[in-house]
């Protein structure tokens, strides 16, 4: 099912959790809504299944005017951060809710229902599970049963608040891998939120990013890493450096001195580098300043360099260094940015 | 099987090693206490009753206007309590979920019960609900008060606030999202309500249950201004009691007392029963 949300706005109390937000989804795409607490991807979530109203905008449903319908009419499946399973059905009781719901008309008989709910416990691989109440099973285990649960009513579109927010690290890993299986199984249109960018990018076709209740930058992992559009987005995700620069006939200035890279089109802006993208020299037209602290990180070096701020304080940016290269603490050191963006003012 | 080299063969012992101090002295105390507030009483009460031999109790216990008092007490304590469960759970409704103004001064007067002498209430009550009183004359000529109604009017307003009390914590701690995981899947409110919150509140609702029962049960001050006190017909059994107490007829009195403390035992054991039920299956509820 494809999803266009056009020009929504959400307030609460006046206060704008979403301002004007615009996003196009594609049939079977999976889509990560990715930003830091209070940006408005939970509230945009929400907004998608119907438990929100937009304070003005629509929501398509393929070319359905969904934005009135409410959450029962959607028919979508939603995955809760905290499973929210009800705790007083067993596993199987909760998978066959939304069956056992339906009006009399649409409602299947018990058998297909119980055969239903077999199928889709075995599709989460929790067979032999489905006498056990909420309260016995592992915190993976309860996500994955709100997974099968969601996905009992056959929903047109999956929806997902944090899914894996709430389990520790190995777990996580694992059940990040077997939604992407899932997803590519079953072929959903698929929308997850979650803060943590590894994720996102590891998982989605496309990241939506977002901050303070706008949409910054939509793309597939590569672009939103590589072809950061926003000075948010490029410090946001991943690790970078950022100067105040100025660009004069086609040379970039750092307080008034040529670093030794060429920039197009003059005046001041701000510059952002990662710290992988970043080549000692031995020159004098180079940014440099003093290392403070050294990192041993995998097969790399992160060395933290403080650049003097004539009395302010310095400016503390991040480089990879070779394993082998002459870095000592306290030591000048000079380094220019092999790739880098210059954001106007 | 694998033995455990170092384990001792199962010892019984009082106290398992903790480091939480303070085992020996608040056991004791509280045996202590129970002992001297509750079950010397009990023993006493029993030990009067064994003076009157089997053959005398069981001719109390079928004594026509003890078994009617008896039913009356029962009678209109478990109607009584069925009504505030279900009044008394929308009323914990209505305070938690909404903010309307006023709702403090209401959530305040649901206490009111438990503070208000109960000759006061059944007073009160009573002039209300007689036949020339205020609500009493509108339902003439069907008569609420001096009939088993009139208790079971005076034993909702005692037993209220226990309901209320018991069921608006829990209510407060529901979880919001498994409403709005209810209705993704397509649960209207009304199955919502049925299927996903009330049994959720089932334990709370059932304890309020058991504490309005059991405060209707022993209560005494308000009912006897309502219930008109015919004999085999509005008599209670605790007037009753008194009643045989001051004929000087004390074996009596214990006699109705130790049926009514079986009957209410019994029940109350039956609802902890339940409660344990319930917690094996869905964990600490």
């Amino acid at each position: 099912m494809e999803v266009t949300i056009n020009n929504i706005r959400k307030e609460f109390d006046r206060f704008p959790a979403l301002n004007d937000v615009s996003l196009k989804i594609a049939s079977g795409e999976l889509i990560a809504l990715l930003g830091p607490s209070g940006s408005g991807k939970t509230t945009l979530l929400r907004l998608i299944a119907g438990l929100d109203f937009p304070t003005s905008g629509k929501i398509f449903f393929g070319d359905q005017d969904a934005s009135h319908h409410s959450v029962q009419e959607r028919n979508v499946g939603f995955v809760f951060q905290h499973y929210a399973l009800f705790r007083h059905m067993t596993v199987a009781e909760n998978i066959g809710f939304g069956l056992k719901v339906r009006p009399a008309a649409s409602r299947p008989p018990k058998t297909e229902i119980r055969r239903r709910v077999s199928e889709l416990l075995d599709m989460v691989q929790l067979s032999g599970l489905e006498k056990r109440y909420p309260n016995q099973l592992s915190g993976g285990q309860r996500q994955r049963v709100a997974l099968a649960r969601a996905m009992a009513i056959e929903p047109r579109i999956l929806l997902l608040d944090e899914p894996f927010g709430a389990l520790d690290a190995k777990v996580r890993k694992e059940l990040r891998r077997w939604l992407r299986e899932f997803h590519d199984r079953t072929g959903h249109t698929t929308v997850f939120v979650t803060h943590d960018q590894e994720e996102a990018l590891e998982l989605a076709d496309r990241v939506v990013v977002m901050s303070q209740g706008k949409i910054e930058q939509v793309g597939s992992a590569d672009d939103v890493y590589d072809r950061p559009g926003s000075p948010f987005v490029f410090s946001f995700i991943g690790e970078s450096s950022q100067l105040p620069v100025e660009v004069r006939d086609g040379t970039m200035l750092f307080q008034g001195q040529p670093i030794g890279i060429a920039e197009a089109g003059d005046g001041a802006g701000e510059l952002f580098f990662r710290p992988e993208d970043v080549t000692l020299v031995d020159a004098p037209d180079a940014l440099f300043g003093k290392v403070t602290a050294c990192r041993r990180l995998a097969g790399t070096r992160i060395a933290e360099i403080d650049i003097a701020n004539d009395g302010h304080a310095p400016y503390h940016v991040e480089v990879e260094v070779p394993l082998h290269a002459p870095i000592e603490l306290g030591s000048e050191t000079r380094f220019r940015p092999t790739r880098w963006k210059v954001f106007r003012k | 099987m694998i033995h455990n080299a170092t384990a001792s063969p199962a010892k019984w012992r009082l106290k398992r090693p903790s480091i939480i101090p303070g085992f020996g002295l608040t056991l004791g105390f509280s045996l202590a206490y129970l002992s001297i507030i509750i079950l010397i009483p009990v023993a006493g009460l029993l030990w009067r009753t064994a003076g009157l031999g089997w053959s005398g109790f069981f001719a109390v216990l079928t004594d026509r206007r003890t078994l009617d008092a008896l039913y009356i007490s029962f009678g209109t304590a478990f109607v009584a309590a069925l009504v505030n469960v279900v009044f008394g759970t929308v009323v914990a409704w209505v305070l938690t979920r909404y903010n309307f103004p006023g709702r403090r001064l209401i959530d305040a007067i649901v206490d009111l019960p438990f503070a208000l002498p109960t000759a006061v209430a059944g007073i009160a009550l009573a002039a209300l609900y007689a036949p020339n009183g205020w609500v009493g004359s509108l339902f003439m000529p069907f008569r609420i008060a001096f009939t088993p109604l009139g208790i079971v009017v005076a034993l909702v307003f005692i037993g209220l606030p226990f309901v209320v009390r018991t069921v608006q914590p829990v209510m407060e701690e529901l979880d919001r999202e498994v409403e709005e995981a209810a209705a993704t899947l397509g649960a209207n409110r009304f199955q919502t309500i049925s299927k996903v919150i009330l049994p959720g509140l089932t334990p709370a609702i059932l304890t309020g249950f058991a504490l309005a029962f059991a405060r209707g049960v022993g209560e005494y001050g308000s009912v006897i201004f309502i219930a008109g006190n015919i004999p085999y017909v509005s008599e209670i059994a605790p007037l009753l009691i008194v009643i045989r107490l001051e004929e000087f007829n004390y074996a009596g009195a214990t006699a109705i007392a130790t049926i009514m403390l079986i009957i209410s035992f019994v029940m109350l054991f039956i609802i902890n029963l339940i409660q344990a039920w319930n917690r094996r299956r869905y964990g600490n509820v």
